[in-house]
């Protein structure tokens, strides 16, 4: 979209325009708009070329820059340069000019209707099958065809449409009239009165009856009363809202881009708030109301760290539930005849190693479903189709925050955006320069050295924990040979070692990644937040892919050579000290990283600046946390609400050291955009990756032998499938289930068939998405078009009025006389 | 929380569709002067608070925006607010309402001088305020350029509703940054 901009006018334009402050901002224009909207009958006059009395002023059109070198009119092409500003517009063109459709969009209440009223008619035509001829609106390009005469009756014209608006909320249905009426930019007086006379109109259609029977009075009774207790039920809503004040005050100081983490990690707390209530519900529950037998230890303190001992038999575990059938107690009288078995009672019986397996399915089911929506939403509000780049223009509107409120960061802010502003724009003149080869080479050679560091390290990282954790398994199977007579705590802390260690690794290899980031240059910010979220991510996903395959493939598969009774149990163990150990370095890295790093940055390096709030890395291990939480569900039921204690405490703890150490990120940070991608990273690698986990241990691996509730089977899948061989005997029409199950969901030809549609399908939308990419182009082009053809009829307007006009004296003011004059004349091809 | 169910009529809680969110924002424009907000709103007073005590409520005090803010949303054009203009412009800077409302009402917001369309001036006067005059005459009219050279889709050299509305679609974080928390 080059363009040849015109400096010649630049200072005169300087003088010409409006005072800077912001006080005097109302020119002639403006108050022609003004007295135009007063004294609608003056409109009939508009199209009339006279002049006024109170004389010409200035417009403040700015500058129309001249056009792109289509050619529209050979005519034209000489003054093409000639740009159509600070021109001498009469008044009578500056009335049509202020009369014209798009400029009475944001300006009129009536043209606001108008535009509203096209919209319920589209709305209604969409709604309806049938539409009649009539209810089609005329097409945008106006026609000369239906107008006789230039004038429109305004005044009447305005009432009408307001009623046919009314006419048409009142027929759409109530949830269509409802988000019609949010979206109007009217006043709350003006909805008001609409919403109430579509309300109006209606009862005044169906008040035949004029008396109301007693039924429907009750019935408009208890809806008031419905009503008043739904507002009082929203207040207490909002007294519930958890962390307003709070993530207000963050905002507040630092800004949309930090605030996203801490509704992150909200979103995670509803997460495992609803798991903690579907496994409390109907696995915790109706275990403690029945306890199995077990012999319990003693509670010392240490079990809350390593989650053996004491918890061992209690409902935390796996292993403390039963896999018969809860009964409440009743006398069974069994009939000594041949007749049937008959029950004195029909007691409540709750069959707790079919309602395990159900309540994981069932909860992961709907946990992937409510994530894969809200990824899809905020995946839709951040896509966008056209490539377009309209970065400065974005920088400059969309960019201020306007919840930042505290002065200091308003300050702050306003320097961001102008550095921000200013990288753009060197930028912008760089790339004019291309870079030398050398240079290239050199900067690849840079970030392929970094990316070898980064590389190795994580592997390095991860092999350490492949055999340490190899070292331990040994360990642990040497001692449980010899029947170790130690103190079985300590046994227990020696298990710590393996959660020190990947928390260790968690905690320093990304400032590892971060030092190395240093010597790189990315052409923009988001690229190198891109890149340091992926090697963190790699490393998570890495040292977590080792960790399950020492779970499952060591421990599972030979739990008798530890000397394990219930390796369920112990892996429960095993995750929930990974959890408290990361809880615990995240506690410490906090202190030490956030608090006395700023302490010493300040008293001993003696800089300004505090450290700075690294988003992305808090989010990952807000990830990180949650995927164990995930992993551990299966085998510790209890596992959420320790997850929810944690981040209950984590938000306290990063918000406290937010606001006495740390400051707002300098470097732009796209919230939305993040956003969705840190939801997509929860749903991809972190929830994908945990179901995954659990349907190979559902599906593949022998339950142990002594505990738990599939103990005796060959896989806790083998459960559900007894249930429904047991329904089929109980009562045969239900073979089909069990041919279902046989054919449907364990042959992989089903899957493959469903993976291929599902491919077919995403493919179709890509092309389609191609196809709107070119229509987005083709308007564009249209738009344009446009705009050129509104700038040679403004042009040719004045031509013909300078034409009807005598040329007077006081028609030329200003220090441009000579040249605007010369602009029609040229054009003397009438 | 008896007290805030009878200051407004039934009619009125259905007029405003009122949620909890706006008998709050009642109570802070009462706050802003007690002795001018009636507690009961029934009779529907005509009330009207000057600018200078909607411009010293801690969200906008230090915000550069705020005399335009007000003025968008007052009646008189000059800055002074009814509930009603109050509970407007929350809503309207609030989560819920709809980004073509919150970009609407933005544009008007850029635009100073109130002609309906952002021009040069009216970019300048944005880029001042939003870095405090830090940028210096070259940069800011480089800028102004590249500003309507991206987002001036009908070439007329200057901003209608729908080139900034165009703009607006392909910046998602608009809806979040355009936001007052109360």
């Amino acid at each position: 979209m080059a363009r040849n901009v015109n400096f010649e006018l630049h200072d005169l334009r300087a003088v010409l325009e409006s005072p800077v402050d912001e006080d005097g901002i109302h020119d002639s224009f403006h108050q022609l708009i003004e007295e135009q909207t007063l004294d609608l009958s003056a409109d009939a006059e508009a199209y009339e070329l006279s002049e006024l009395e109170e004389g010409e002023g200035r417009d403040n059109l700015g500058y129309l820059a001249s056009p792109s070198s289509r050619q529209q009119h050979g005519e034209m092409q000489e003054e093409r340069t000639e740009p159509l500003m600070d021109q001498q517009w009469s008044t009578a063109t500056l009335r049509v000019l202020s009369s014209m459709p798009s400029r009475t969009i944001g300006r009129s209440r009536g043209a606001i209707i108008s535009n509203y009223y096209n919209r319920t008619m589209q709305l209604r035509r969409r709604r309806q099958s049938r539409p009649s001829i009539r209810d089609f609106a005329p097409s945008s390009r106006p026609s000369i065809r239906g107008y006789g005469g230039v004038e429109t009756d305004a005044g009447v014209d305005d009432e009408r449409k307001w009623r046919q608006l009314v006419i048409n909320l009142q027929n759409l249905p109530v949830s269509d009239r409802v988000q019609m009426l949010r979206c109007m930019p009217l006043s709350v007086d003006e909805k008001r009165e609409i919403r109430r006379a579509a309300l109006e109109y209606k009862g005044r259609r169906s008040s035949e009856n004029q008396r109301v029977p007693c039924f429907s009075q009750l019935k408009i009774c208890v809806i008031i009363a419905l009503r008043h207790g739904w507002y009082s039920w929203l207040s207490l809503l909002s007294f519930l809202q958890l962390w307003q004040i709070a993530l207000k005050k963050v905002s507040g100081r630092f800004g949309t881009g930090v605030l996203s983490y801490f509704v992150f990690l909200k979103t995670l707390l509803l997460f495992n708030f609803f798991l903690s209530i579907v496994t409390g519900f109907f696995l915790v529950l109706p275990q403690a109301i029945y306890p199995a037998l077990s012999y319990a230890l003693k509670f010392q303190g240490l079990e809350l760290l390593t989650g053996g001992g004491y918890f061992t038999s209690t409902v935390m575990y796996y292993g403390y539930y039963t896999n018969s059938t809860l009964k409440k107690d009743c006398i069974w009288q069994q009939a000594i005849s041949q007749h049937s078995n008959q029950t004195a009672c029909h007691s409540l019986y709750y069959n707790m190693p079919l309602a395990y397996f159900f309540t994981i399915g069932f909860a992961f089911f709907i946990t992937g479903i409510i994530l894969v929506y809200t990824m899809s939403k905020s995946f839709g509000q951040s896509f966008r189709i056209d490539k377009s780049q309209g970065v400065l223009a974005m920088k400059v509107f969309a960019s201020w925050d306007f919840k930042v409120s505290k002065k200091s960061s308003i300050k702050m802010q306003c320097e961001n955006i102008s550095t921000q502003i200013k990288e753009l724009l060197s930028e912008l003149a760089l790339q004019q320069n291309t870079m030398g080869l050398l240079q290239k080479f050199g900067k690849s050679c840079v970030h392929l050295l970094a990316w070898t560091m980064c590389v190795g390290s994580t592997l390095a990282c991860v092999l350490a924990v492949f055999y340490f954790s190899d070292y331990m398994h040994m360990d642990q199977k040497s001692r449980a040979r010899v029947n170790d007579t130690a103190n079985p705590l300590v046994k227990e802390a020696g298990l710590l070692a393996l959660p020190v260690v990947v928390s260790t690794i968690n905690l320093l290899l990304p400032g590892f990644f971060n030092a190395v980031a240093w010597m790189e240059e990315y052409n923009s910010p988001s690229t190198s937040n891109y890149v340091s979220i992926f090697r963190n991510l790699m490393l998570k996903v890495s040292v977590l892919g080792v960790l399950c395959y020492h779970w499952l493939g060591r421990i599972a598969h030979d739990p008798t050579s530890l000397g394990l009774q219930c390796w369920e149990s112990f892996v429960g163990q095993e995750l929930y000290r990974f959890l408290l150990m990361d809880f615990i370095f995240t506690m410490l890295d906090t202190f030490f990283g956030e608090f006395l790093w700023r302490l010493f940055s300040q008293k001993a390096l003696k800089r300004k600046r505090k450290p700075v709030f690294d988003i992305a890395r808090h989010v990952l291990e807000l990830i990180y946390g949650q995927t164990l939480a995930w992993l551990g569900v299966l085998f510790i039921p209890v596992l959420p609400i320790v997850q929810i204690i944690k981040l209950l405490c984590m938000f306290y703890m990063k918000k406290a050291s937010l606001m006495m150490n740390c400051q707002a990120p300098r470097k732009p940070w796209r919230a939305c955009q993040m956003t969705t991608i840190f939801i997509t990273l929860l749903c991809f690698p972190s929830f994908l990756g945990a179901s995954v986990f659990v349907t190979y241990t559902m599906w593949t691996i022998k339950p142990s032998e002594s505990c738990g509730p599939f103990r005796g089977l060959n896989s806790m899948f083998q459960s559900g499938k007894r249930w429904v061989e047991e329904l089929e005997k109980g009562n045969p029409n239900l073979g089909w289930l069990v041919w279902a199950h046989t054919y449907l969901v364990e042959n992989p030809f089903f899957l493959f068939v469903g993976a291929g549609i599902f491919l077919i399908v995403i493919y179709f939308h890509t092309q389609v998405l191609d196809g709107q990419r070119k229509i987005i182009s083709l308007l564009q082009e249209q738009i344009k078009n446009e705009g050129e053809d509104k700038k040679f009829l403004i042009t040719k307007l004045q031509f013909i009025h300078e034409q009807k006009r005598p040329l007077s004296s006081h028609r030329i003011r200003g220090a441009s006389e000579v040249k605007p004059v010369s602009v029609p004349l040229s054009l003397c091809y009438l | 929380m008896g007290n805030k169910q009878t200051v407004f009529t039934a009619q009125q809680l259905d007029a405003y569709q009122v949620s909890s969110a706006q008998v709050k924002l009642y109570h802070r424009y009462r706050d802003l002067a007690p002795q001018l907000v009636p507690l009961d709103y029934t009779k529907e007073p005509d009330v009207k608070l000057p600018y200078e005590l909607i411009g010293s409520m801690p969200e906008l005090k230090d915000n550069p925006f705020r005399q335009r803010i007000a003025e968008v949303f007052s009646e008189d054009g000059e800055g002074n607010m009814t509930l009603d203009d109050f509970l407007d412009m929350f809503s309207v800077l609030s989560e819920m309402a709809p980004r073509d409302l919150k970009a609407y009402y933005a544009f008007k917001i850029y635009d100073f001088n109130n002609d309906d369309f952002i021009c040069k001036s009216d970019l300048e006067k944005t880029l001042n305020k939003l870095t405090r005059n830090e940028l210096t005459e070259d940069e800011v009219r480089m800028v102004c350029e590249k500003v309507m050279d991206e987002a001036d889709l009908d070439n007329d050299g200057r901003l209608s509703l729908e080139d900034f509305q165009h703009m607006i679609i392909r910046a998602p974080d608009f809806i979040s940054t355009f936001h007052i928390r109360i």
